[in-house]
């Protein structure tokens, strides 16, 4: 498993990039991981990336999908992808320290 | 392992600099079965940053007429690979069209779709709306179902006929459903 170090921080990841260890996580590292895709971490931005962050460990190591965050989470599916822009469910995945998420919807 | 080492980001591949992904999803089908590939692999591909446009045509306008949007049909009926829900049995055709048989198997598939979190057909088409897909109905199927914009689920943008949908599609990759 890849070791690479993001502004600092030695963190464990996979082939891509995406963390493995959820331990290693935190909020000062997701500000880092964030800057690292060029993404500015509003105050708003923190809410979905702190739930992806708890869902992932209630759900028994599931990152959620886009419509999760939106459903479950109660986040705007507009405003996540203002806030991450493109591909959302990936880059909250990312900044929040988590894989990507496996399911189709 | 040098300090010059670049580190492991991923590569989001998000850069407009060779110009926006774009695809089109023709659904022409109005089983419930068949709405689901297009909303799937639409909403997919909105998530990749992908430029979506949906065009219902055909049987798919049930798709996107309120009042029947959420009750779309699934039938065994010419469908060899409809399974029985215990071992693994093939149901016979014969029995396919038996009364009760439609209405079983539309609310057994309503069931699977619904434990794997997937949403059924209206809250799925708002979901594609939210994220920015683009929804599109076919002038003659709306033109022999006797319906006008404001008769459609209120997220279609607009009726467009074949020679704008060809336009619009420009560039764009294609998905005949």
């Amino acid at each position: 498993m890849p070791v690479t170090t993001i502004e600092g921080h030695e963190i464990h990841v996979d082939a891509e990039g995406f963390m493995t260890e959820y331990d290693e996580w935190t909020e000062e590292l997701g500000k880092a991981l964030a800057d690292a895709i060029g993404v500015e971490l509003t105050d708003d931005a923190w809410g979905p990336i702190r739930f992806l962050r708890e869902d992932f460990k209630a759900e028994g190591g599931h990152t959620p999908t886009l419509r999760r965050v939106s459903t479950v989470g109660g986040f705007d599916t507009k405003k996540l992808f203002e806030m991450f822009p493109k591909k959302p469910a990936k880059k909250m995945a990312y900044i929040a320290g988590l894989p990507k998420p496996a399911g189709c919807v | 392992m040098t300090a010059a080492q670049e580190a492991i980001i991923p590569k989001f591949d998000d850069d407009d600099a060779e110009g926006v992904r774009k695809l089109a999803i023709i659904c022409s089908k109005g089983n419930l079965d068949m709405a689901y590939p297009g909303l799937i692999l639409g909403n997919a591909a909105i998530g990749e940053g992908v430029e979506v446009h949906l065009f219902f045509t055909f049987w798919g306008m049930d798709m996107i007429i309120p009042g029947r949007m959420n009750e779309l049909k699934f039938s065994p009926s010419g469908n060899t690979a409809m399974h029985m829900p215990v071992g693994d049995v093939r149901i016979p055709q014969a029995l396919a069209p038996m009364p009760g048989m439609q209405p079983m198997a539309t609310k057994m598939l309503k069931k699977q779709i619904a434990d794997l979190g997937v949403p059924e057909v209206p809250e799925f088409l708002a979901h594609i709306v939210a994220s920015g897909g683009h929804l599109h109905a076919c002038r003659m199927s709306a033109d022999m179902n006797h319906v006008t914009l404001e008769d459609l689920y209120e997220g279609v943008e607009d009726i467009i006929n074949a020679s704008d949908f060809i336009e619009l599609t420009a560039g764009a990759q294609l998905l005949f459903i």
